[in-house]
């Protein structure tokens, strides 16, 4: 038999009873529209993810306190280690260094109050981060020597303060009931997920230290460091891994430090990601597999129905493989053109969640790969003739004596 | 083949295995029948004509003895190697004309030709058969859209369409009214004289058996009488 005959026949066959095939391949639907759904959601927010991590800098490290369990005696982080690394000598592969201490701060101004994270930082923080001002200028020298008591303001913060985010310049918002004069505001960086980069705001080191955040002599949470380039940010970690080693004097092994890479935060994000993207789908493929079951039903129903057709096949010649095609076409088919749908129903759904997101302020654009689309189409045909397979045997070893007596 | 039979069948017995109990359907029949012969069985029912029609149509094997159909040795065939015997050199005529009730006349006259792998020419070969039973110009028609008698010519036109060694017809008349079964059997007995078809009916009915050469009368499983008809007799 030919295979477009044979194609033709089991469409007619499918298609006198439409109710019954559209029923049938609602469950192949739904789980093929699932997976694909799942799938392009889960790469729009990996998508969304990596894009904010790399928003960071490709060449930066951060370093904080802490490492390994068992290390004896940890030692914190303090400005003099910052100091070190900036020894171009010992760290050749170093441009900048920049030390940071962080807590939650209490921002109010005219009864408007803002509750955020403040950084206190020097000004090295400025080209190693790359902030750029909308206004005003960033943290100077002369402010850590003084210990001023001045604020930067990221834009978004601002615009919660004042309801506008320039012509703030010089205004005294109070920190913790104390006041500080806005020395500048931040332009946007953009990026949302974790934390809002733009609602940050920024205040000289020595001034956290002393007035704001208490903190032991001299620790900080934080050395952001910059490598000279991309390519030098795993040199770069190696010679500040030794050095903190050896000014901690720790074991190999037993750091009580913490290096972090964007690289590190792409992994660690991507690996998330991933562990979700494949959780939901499994939960997905389940539903797939629930509309294979409903289709290897309907194909033992169809093939007791047509018991006699079968008999009278077999009589005029048909093999046991012809049947046995005749069924699989069918239950195959069946099951690809639950997939076509189920690709064009997630297709939506993905199309919906990100237009929800959207009006949320969520960035997230559905991601559809061409690979996901051939593997569900793939995969549901797969499993048509799987769950086709048992019912078109039972057809194919039918007696043609006893089918064509069938009543 | 060699000595002119179609069909010769030895000691052919058949046995059933009911749950616990044996049932002999056939005893050991021998049959010869010649090319171009019209033949009917005819016996109550639990004579074992069905069974012996589904083994001399190839439907079944025999549990012993030896069966010839055109000089090959079907007996103990595969099911693939009987399917197709069925298909190059037995065509069969059902009580309840067993048409595909979806396709066209054309295609259900097409189909044993689809199974035995012939494309070029199909199409003007069914053409042909229909016109051969007087279709010609219902090739398009559903079986839903022809009377009893025109869905029976289908079905001969379907069995002859691959020119096979013999017609079974079982019952061919039995769902239809009596002209439109006259006509039945007019085209079938049209067949044997203007092709040589060798014919083979199983029938209750006496007036057809009567149109037939032969009569062969079973009984337990056995052959009873075997015995040419008054048709013949009077000639």
């Amino acid at each position: 038999m030919n295979f477009w005959q044979g194609l033709l026949e089991a469409l007619q066959s499918l298609s006198s009873n439409k109710l019954r095939s559209a029923l049938t391949i609602l469950g192949i639907v739904i789980g093929v529209g699932a997976v694909i759904a799942m799938l392009a959601i889960g790469r729009g927010a990996q998508d969304t993810i990596t894009g904010s991590i790399s928003g960071i800098g490709t060449n930066l490290l951060f370093v904080v306190p802490g490492g390994s369990e068992e290390v004896s005696n940890p030692k914190p982080l303090t400005l003099t280690d910052a100091e070190a690394l900036r020894d171009s000598f010992v760290a050749p592969s170093v441009t900048g260094v920049a030390p940071i201490i962080t807590g939650n701060v209490e921002l109010s101004f005219a009864g408007e109050s803002l509750f955020t994270q403040g950084y206190g930082v020097t000004p090295d923080y400025m080209p190693v981060r790359n902030v750029e001002m909308l206004e005003g200028e960033f943290i100077g020298e002369v402010h850590i020597l003084g210990r001023a008591a001045v604020v930067v303001l990221g834009p978004d913060a601002a615009e919660e303060l004042f309801g506008r985010s320039e012509g703030v310049i010089g205004e005294t918002v109070r920190i913790g009931g104390q006041p500080f004069r806005v020395l500048g505001v931040m332009v946007p960086r953009g990026g949302s997920g974790f934390s809002n980069p733009d609602e940050l705001i920024m205040i000289p080191l020595s001034t956290a230290q002393t007035r704001l955040f208490s903190r032991s002599r001299d620790s900080v949470d934080m050395i952001m460091v910059q490598a000279i380039s991309a390519e030098g940010v795993s040199r770069a970690t190696e010679e500040v891994a030794s050095l903190l080693r050896t000014r901690h004097r720790t074991a190999i092994g037993e750091d009580d430090f913490t290096i972090f890479t964007q690289q590190d935060f792409l992994q660690t994000a991507t690996t998330i990601t991933n562990v979700l993207t494949i959780f939901l789908g499994g939960i997905a493929a389940i539903s797939l597999l629930v509309g294979g079951i409903g289709i290897m039903n309907i194909m033992l129903v169809s093939v007791t129905e047509r018991t006699r057709e079968i008999g009278l096949r077999k009589a005029v010649g048909a093999r046991k493989r012809d049947i046995m095609l005749q069924f699989l076409t069918e239950s195959s088919l069946l099951s690809l053109m639950g997939g076509l749908i189920g690709i064009a129903l997630g297709w939506g759904l993905s199309t919906l969640v990100g237009v929800i997101a959207t009006s949320q302020d969520v960035e997230l654009l559905p991601n559809m790969g061409l690979d996901a689309i051939l593997l569900a189409t793939i995969f549901s045909t797969a499993v048509g003739l799987f769950f086709g397979l048992y019912p078109a045997k039972r057809a194919a070893d039918l007696e043609p004596v006893e089918a064509l007596r069938y009543e | 083949m060699t000595d002119g039979y179609v069909i010769k069948a030895d000691a052919i017995t058949k046995v059933y295995q009911m749950g616990q109990i044996e049932v002999h359907a056939l005893r050991g029949i021998d049959l010869r029948i010649a090319a171009g012969e019209i033949v009917s069985i005819m016996g109550p029912s639990g004579s074992g004509k069905s069974t012996l029609m589904n083994i001399v149509g190839c439907l079944d094997r025999p549990t012993a003895g030896s069966y010839y159909l055109e000089g090959e040795q079907v007996a103990d065939m595969s099911d693939d190697q009987l399917a197709a015997i069925r298909n190059r050199k037995v065509g069969f005529v059902f009580q309840s004309f067993n048409l595909l009730g979806r396709q066209s006349a054309l295609n259900n006259v097409e189909l044993p030709m689809r199974y035995a792998g012939v494309n070029s020419g199909r199409r003007k070969r069914a053409i042909e058969a229909l016109e051969s039973v007087g279709l010609g110009d219902r090739i398009d028609h559903r079986p839903n859209e022809l009377s009893g008698g025109q869905q029976q010519r289908v079905a001969i036109a379907r069995a002859l369409v691959n020119n096979p060694a013999i017609i079974l017809a079982d019952e061919p008349t039995g769902n239809l009214d009596t002209k439109s079964g006259e006509e039945i059997m007019k085209i079938l007995l049209g067949l044997n004289e203007d092709f040589g078809t060798t014919l083979i009916f199983v029938t209750h009915d006496p007036e057809i058996a009567s149109m037939t050469e032969r009569i062969i009368h079973l009984r337990d499983g056995l052959v009873e009488q075997d015995r040419q008809s008054e048709r013949v007799a009077n000639q």
